[in-house]
């Protein structure tokens, strides 16, 4: 019965949905103030019936109730409770079902609390969300339901895939979504400042909360999802250019271009058409995201065509929604005007450039991921695109970009003596050449570009902190006054600074973990011993262990550094009888200046494993950490710079900026 | 195959197969050598995989690619030649940086291309936006923000 009721509210919301797709579209065309406002309600209506369905599909994993298909295809009732719950999401019924969930979160969002957003604009805001909302509730209903029962019910369901069934990857989808569809919201509102005809500084600050929420989530989602990839493979990699990481990175480069862009429309009423073109293509590439994942392309051109049905339908919901939101874009957008003018040297043009490298970075993951596909349709040639082809393209373009993230937060607005910045950051720049040079001194070995990578680093680093002590004139005026000047800062600006040293910090785990680090593969047997980066790992043996759904062989080693104990590591290799797969769980020690990684591999050979000997993979990876770190400390800046008080109460009055703002297109 | 066959089929092959890889008993003596049979087996994709290069894949296929690259090393073959060779057995597939040939001209020289039309599209609105013409003045909104601080201050001395 509960199951049934998921199901029906499903179809509610759905009802909710398309009366939210017209009601208050008209309403704000008619002057209708009560039209308008029901978005608020049927937001809220939708809010509440998808939550119930997302509620009642959980329980049915929870009680493992067997009777329900998706829970038969994706869970066991061994499997630990916090997997349970995660299966919800595991599927791709239930992932959807989690999709609309957070659209509809978005859309209660701005419904709740909008409240300075002006009726018309909110009203139009909200009919387009409900367009996407129709879109994939009808998806959901129409192919993919959850709640399809099955009989007669089997004793026992098939189980998790095991390499899902971790944390890290149990809170990577929720995430990965947040960040996916909080575009959602972005879209939106991009459509309807379309269809009002204006764009002025209100609108961007309207919308930089939103985006800056999405930004971040999406920061979590892949950070969370590279360092699942790192500890749970066994390889001690954590970014692998794979497809599926290429299409989250790519909304991930064009958000942050679009975060930018929307500061220029905000301060200085410029961008206006760019930053809602990249509002359209940012959320276009999180549909294309969503569609590529979830239609089997990539594992071939042929498998899409075996069953095309749901393909097809998300093929079609693209279409329409990039194809539809780029005509109205094309018929509206050259009738607003760019406001506020500026020289070539002034932070508008370095966010114009900033934006130049982010979007054709984000072209080159586009083609790099996308080319192989259209070349195997179009003339049956099949060719690899991997690591190698982005390493070759995308960093090119990367490199200058955080030279400029060093200069940018330099300049002001309109106009700058590009003299005086320099004189500023000529101390940091032979400072620069000079650690990076010391690095080759001390390290030696290792890719040229690597010591290019790392001066990049730190110029970034010193930079960004030199920008931040001239903002709080640290050291030129008494501490008690640099204190007060730092606390009057913006909190957007101290997000920055954060967010900057954060990529900074990320870099040197970049470059430090691929360039320097060391391994070794070896046969080991009880007491033999591994000398790597200075540290004596030695192979106690290996034990079986029994886990709630699998059987493991638990290694053990002893890890000592100059006789001195360190650690003990268990890399455990599991096996899971139900879903009848193996995982590697890697076991690792963190430290700052680097990580100890040890996975164990089978048994040697037949004949080796009478005698106890396995395959022992240990690395070395040095910096590994300053990724992590470095992701946080941009999400926490976006969070800084979220929580500033001109976002929260401040209330742009639409009037006073009106001169600037574009003139209505009718 | 049916649709929820071909999702968990697609689902499983974008997860990269854990484990394995390189064994120790393909590991050659000489740590150079090695280096290099490395470094060649990260630019050579496992043909049974997706995406993944020799290197990580545990898949036979991959196995007998890796001892192939270190047995033409060992013979003293080039890291090109090594390369070329098995490109001529297997075909452009097996190479994770595609070739630079006429099917892939659009693929290489994309981010170019882009960042020169982008480059040209900036340069012409810097100038249509700066130009000659530099603003420098306050407009109407700054000048009144600028007035009334200019008043309290006055009003505070007072």
């Amino acid at each position: 019965m509960i199951p049934e009721t998921g199901q029906f509210a499903l179809a509610l919301a759905l009802a909710a949905a398309l009366v939210q797709s017209i009601l208050p579209m008209l309403g704000a065309a008619r002057g209708n103030l009560l039209w308008m406002r029901s978005a608020r309600s049927s937001s809220i209506a939708q809010l509440v019936l998808i939550g119930i369905s997302f509620v009642a599909l959980m329980r049915s994993f929870v009680v493992s109730d067997f009777t329900v298909l998706n829970v038969v295809e994706n869970s066991n009732s061994l499997k630990p409770m916090l997997f349970k719950v995660a299966g919800t999401w595991g599927s791709h019924e239930g992932s959807l079902l989690l999709w609309v969930l957070i659209l509809a979160i978005f859309g209660a969002g701005v419904a709740l609390f909008g409240s300075n957003i002006p009726d018309a604009l909110k009203a139009r805001t909200l009919s387009v969300q409900a367009w996407i909302s129709t879109g994939f509730l009808s998806f959901l209903l129409l192919t993919s339901n959850p709640f399809a029962r099955v009989f007669p019910p089997p004793l026992d369901g098939n189980d998790l895939n095991p390499l899902l069934q971790d944390l890290g990857l149990a809170m990577h989808p929720p995430l990965l979504y947040f960040g996916y569809v909080g575009f959602s919201i972005v879209f939106s509102f991009a459509v309807a400042a379309l269809i009002e005809g204006r764009v002025d500084a209100a609108w961007a600050r309207w919308v930089r909360p939103w985006t800056l929420v999405a930004w971040m989530s999406l920061t979590a989602g892949i950070a969370l999802g590279s360092w699942w990839a790192y500890y749970e493979l066994g390889w001690g990699g954590w970014w692998f250019w794979d497809p599926v990481e290429n299409v989250s990175f790519m909304p991930w480069l064009l958000g942050t271009a679009l975060l930018h862009s929307a500061i220029v429309t905000e301060k200085r009423g410029a961008f206006k058409s760019w930053t809602i073109l990249l509002a359209i293509l940012t959320f276009s590439l999180s549909l294309l995201g969503t569609f590529i994942v979830r239609s089997g392309l990539l594992t071939s051109v042929h498998a899409f065509a075996v069953d095309p049905e749901r393909g097809l339908y998300i093929l079609g919901l693209l279409a329409i929604t990039i194809g539809g939101s780029l005509t109205l874009y094309a018929w509206r957008a050259p009738a607003m005007e760019g406001g506020g003018l500026f020289t070539p040297i002034s932070r508008e043009a370095g966010l114009l450039v900033n934006n130049l490298l982010l979007a054709t970075a984000t072209a080159t993951v586009l083609f790099g991921t996308l080319y192989p596909l259209v070349l195997e349709a179009v003339t049956g040639d099949k060719i690899s695109v991997g690591p190698p082809f982005f390493n070759a393209t995308f960093i090119p373009i990367m490199l200058p970009l955080v030279v400029m993230m060093g200069i940018g937060p330099f300049l002001s607005w309109k106009r700058t003596d590009l003299k005086g910045v320099f004189q500023r950051l000529r101390f940091l720049a032979v400072l620069m050449g000079l650690a990076g040079l010391a690095t080759w001194y001390v390290l030696r070995g290792g890719p040229v570009l690597a010591y290019l990578s790392v001066a990049i680093a730190i110029w970034l680093l010193l930079a960004t902190l030199r920008e931040w002590t001239v903002r709080i004139r640290l050291l030129d005026v008494p501490m008690s006054e640099s204190i007060r000047r730092a606390r009057n800062l913006p909190r957007a600006s101290h997000g920055m600074t954060m967010a900057h040293v954060g990529l900074a910090i990320a870099m040197f785990g970049f470059v430090g973990s691929s360039a320097w680090k060391s391994e070794e593969i070896v046969f080991v047997q009880p007491g033999s011993i591994i000398e790597i980066a200075g540290f004596d790992v030695r192979f106690d043996g290996v034990e079986q262990v029994r886990g709630p759904n699998y059987v493991a062989d638990r290694g053990t080693l002893t890890v000592s550094r100059e006789g001195e104990f360190v650690t003990t590591l268990y890399p455990e290799r599991r096996s899971y009888p139900v879903a009848q797969s193996r995982t590697t769980e890697s076991a690792i020690r963190s430290t700052l200046a680097g990580d100890l990684y040890a996975s164990l591999a089978e048994p040697a050979s037949e004949t080796a494993s009478d005698q106890g000997a396995w395959t022992l993979r240990i690395l070395y990876e040095p910096l590994v950490f300053f990724i992590w770190m470095g992701s946080i400390m941009m999400i926490f800046g976006g969070g800084l710079s979220l929580s500033d008080r001109r976002l929260r109460v401040g209330a742009p009055r639409r009037a006073i900026k009106s001169k600037i703002a574009a003139t209505p297109a009718e | 195959m049916n649709w929820k066959n071909l999702v968990a089929a697609a689902i499983l092959a974008t997860l990269p197969f854990a484990a394995g890889a390189v064994e120790p008993d393909e590991v050659l003596d000489d740590p150079v050598l090695e280096a290099r049979a490395r470094g060649i087996s990260k630019v050579l994709r496992c043909l049974v995989c997706r995406s993944e290069n020799i290197d990580n894949s545990n898949a036979g296929v991959a196995r007998d690619l890796r001892l192939l690259v270190r047995e033409r090393l060992t013979t003293g073959d080039t890291d090109e030649e090594v390369i070329d060779y098995i490109r001529a057995r297997f075909g452009d597939y097996v190479l994770l940086k595609p070739p630079f040939k006429p099917e892939t001209y659009v693929l290489w020289l994309a981010p170019a291309a882009l960042m020169l039309i982008g480059g040209i599209g900036v340069i012409g609105i810097l100038r249509k936006s700066g130009g000659t013409k530099v603003v420098n003045e306050l407009d109407d909104d700054e000048k009144r923000i600028v007035a009334e601080i200019l008043a309290s201050e006055k009003k505070e001395r007072v």
